[in-house]
């Protein structure tokens, strides 16, 4: 029954993962940027949400409200620091979002402190559920659920609309789809502030597994880019699944071995690169 | 007729830093400096010593990212594998000094090798993740291996003796300000022929595009392979300096941030020049210092800032700034010399 319940903790943290990073690969695949300030985003959602709730919001209105608010800083970022990067190669892109990362750290830092920030999670989901042959915290329940219904929203909105075939036309081949006249700029500036503003609420969300703090945006930064490398950049369903297979396989194994905890993922990180060098489900075929 | 060139007129090419009747004078600056930096800094010769081996690892990523366009993020591998090297050998074999840098080096050098025949196949961002995976495996496995390496303690206990058996590691680090220069020093003048050799320009062309380089029958892989192995072996030799001139090595060398640290020392000095690693880790390490005496969060707000400010306004770095400064009163100077 331990295993169980490790393989629900994994199924939990994996759904955290993939709320953080399914904006990642959105924007790494569709704009080619390579984005570390991703991160940074998901921090300052947690650091709003938990201000918020501090003043007395529900949690489920500080999320939301937090998420909208790291949208509207996404795109603000999008406007004025991104679109300048996107004809400048990976190098110059990694070093202004690991610059713009840093300034994230240092300000709230100074704002906040270096202490972690506490975002208790509602009255209505703490506590334990008897799922009959164990009783597990029901706000890890809440949270699988959550995750599942964004994947099936997502899926539906990227497989079964037109914005969703702009976004996937303008992943595979970005010049014709601005030949045959969709506005590119703007689908990237909706497309970036959708992606920040779910890395927000994913900060929020997960705060109970990944707590927020300062150096947040780089202590979790490689998982992130791990989830969007193994998945397939710019692959909504690889994210999902590499979200997901990177959540149990770490959290069973460190259930399983606790010694080599810390790089069991990335041991298989280098096999599966190394394997398949485009992620598990590559968003183009050769470029 | 004959058209005779205007001998007067200097070429843009001889306008650069270095370049031209008294470009020597330039190479004599720098390392006058670091030479004077002895005799002057009293009692920030350590921090002087620490500049030193940044500058060895910034140039060890100049030389992989900068010249041969592999963009990694994981070069702090290295310099950690090569710290803990040299410490190790100076506790459980020889604590002479120049055989812990050579055994530092040799092992950093060896993973260059294992990692890059595994991983340089690739390019990109999957190449990014690769290095960064192999430095977040090998950092969560030194903090795991504590009898190996001390985990969070660091690895205590290391004993160096007097280099050449003649001059003791002292107090006031004396000694290790100029080891780590005469090391620089000697990694430098290899780097320099290193890139102006034929294989250097064929690490030139592969940056710029590896498939024409593969075409006119350059062994792209094997180049790439080299040269990750060499970096490689250049970041170990500043990491087994810092083991030395601390007597110490914490899991802090192995950190992401070291690999992060250098990448801004090397844009701030400018990539591809070799001095730009020289003038950028200098600058950081001075600059960290005085003002992480108020506030080091303000440090990171600074260097970050400057960070996005350099990449989306001065490509160049400071030596860029500093080309156009000299540019520009070279034109001057001319301008007025003529009439």
């Amino acid at each position: 029954m331990a295993y169980l319940t490790v393989l629900l903790d994994g199924t939990a943290y994996g759904m955290i993962l993939f709320i953080i990073s399914v904006g990642l690969t959105v924007t790494m695949g569709l704009m080619r940027v390579v984005n570390l300030a991703h991160g940074a985003f998901a921090m300052i959602g947690g650091y709003l949400a938990a201000t918020m709730m501090r003043a007395g919001m529900p949690f489920a209105a500080a999320a939301v409200s937090a998420a909208l608010a790291v949208g509207v800083m996404g795109a603000l970022a999008e406007l004025t620091l991104y679109r300048p990067l996107y004809r400048r190669g990976e190098l110059a892109q990694a070093l202004m979002t690991f610059g713009l990362t840093f300034v994230t750290i240092a300000a709230l830092t100074s704002i906040f402190g270096s202490n972690v920030k506490p975002l208790p999670t509602p009255q209505l989901l703490s506590g334990l559920t008897n799922l009959g042959f164990t009783a597990y915290p029901t706000y890890r329940l809440f949270l699988i659920g959550i995750g599942g219904i964004m994947a099936l929203l997502l899926w539906r909105l990227i497989d079964g609309t037109l914005y969703g075939a702009r976004l996937r036309a303008a992943v595979d081949n970005p010049r014709m789809a601005r030949a045959v006249g969709m506005d590119v700029n703007l689908l990237f500036t909706g497309t970036f502030a959708a992606g920040c503003a779910l890395a927000g609420l994913g900060g929020v969300l997960g705060a109970d597994m990944l707590p927020i703090e300062p150096y947040y945006a780089l202590r979790y930064l490689v998982i992130f880019l791990v989830v969007v490398a193994v998945g397939g950049i710019g692959n909504f369903k690889g994210s999902f699944l590499a979200a997901l297979a990177i959540g149990i396989v770490s959290t069973v194994g460190t259930f399983l071995l606790p010694g080599a905890s810390a790089y069991i993922v990335y041991v298989l990180v280098l096999v599966l690169l190394l394997w398949r060098p485009h992620g598990l489900l590559p968003a183009r075929s050769a470029p | 007729m004959t058209v005779r060139p205007d001998m007067s007129a200097p070429t843009l090419a001889q306008l650069r830093l270095g370049a031209g009747r008294f470009g020597w004078a330039w190479h004599v600056l720098p390392w006058g400096v670091a030479l004077a930096t002895y005799f002057v800094a009293g009692a920030y010769l350590t921090l002087g010593t620490a500049a030193l081996e940044m500058i060895l690892f910034t140039l060890s990523i100049d030389l992989a990212l900068g010249y041969a366009g592999i963009v990694t993020f994981g070069q702090a591998a290295f310099f950690g594998v090569g710290a803990y090297a040299a410490g190790l050998l100076s506790i459980h074999v020889t604590p002479d000094p120049i055989l812990g840098l050579l055994f530092g080096t040799a092992i950093a050098a060896l993973l260059g090798l294992v990692t890059g025949v595994l991983i340089l196949h690739t390019e990109g961002v999957t190449l990014m993740m690769l290095t960064l995976a192999i430095a977040s495996m090998i950092g969560a496995f030194a903090a795991q291996a504590g009898d190996l390496t001390g985990g969070d303690n660091g690895l205590q206990g290391m004993q160096i003796s007097p280099l050449f058996g003649v001059f003791p590691f002292d107090l006031w680090g004396q000694t290790g300000y100029l080891y780590a220069l005469g090391v620089l020093f000697l990694w430098f003048v290899a780097a320099w022929r290193i890139v102006r050799s034929p294989f250097g320009r064929s690490l030139d062309g592969i940056r710029q595009s590896p498939r024409r380089m593969r075409a006119i029958g350059t062994p792209v892989w094997w180049r790439l392979i080299a040269v990750y192995t060499l970096a490689a072996a250049m970041a170990g030799t500043a990491g087994s300096l810092k083991a030395q001139t601390n007597q110490f090595v914490g899991l802090d060398s192995l950190d992401l941030l070291v690999s992060g640290t250098a990448l801004v020392m090397l844009i701030l000095g400018g990539t591809r020049r070799l001095y730009g690693a020289f003038v950028g880790a200098a600058f950081y390490v001075v600059v960290q210092d005085l003002a992480a005496e108020f506030d080091p969060f303000r440090w990171m707000f600074l260097i970050g800032g400057l960070l996005v400010v350099m990449v989306l306004f001065l490509e160049g770095g400071l030596m860029g700034v500093a080309d156009w400064l000299h540019h520009a009163a070279a034109r001057l100077w001319l301008g007025t010399a003529r009439k």
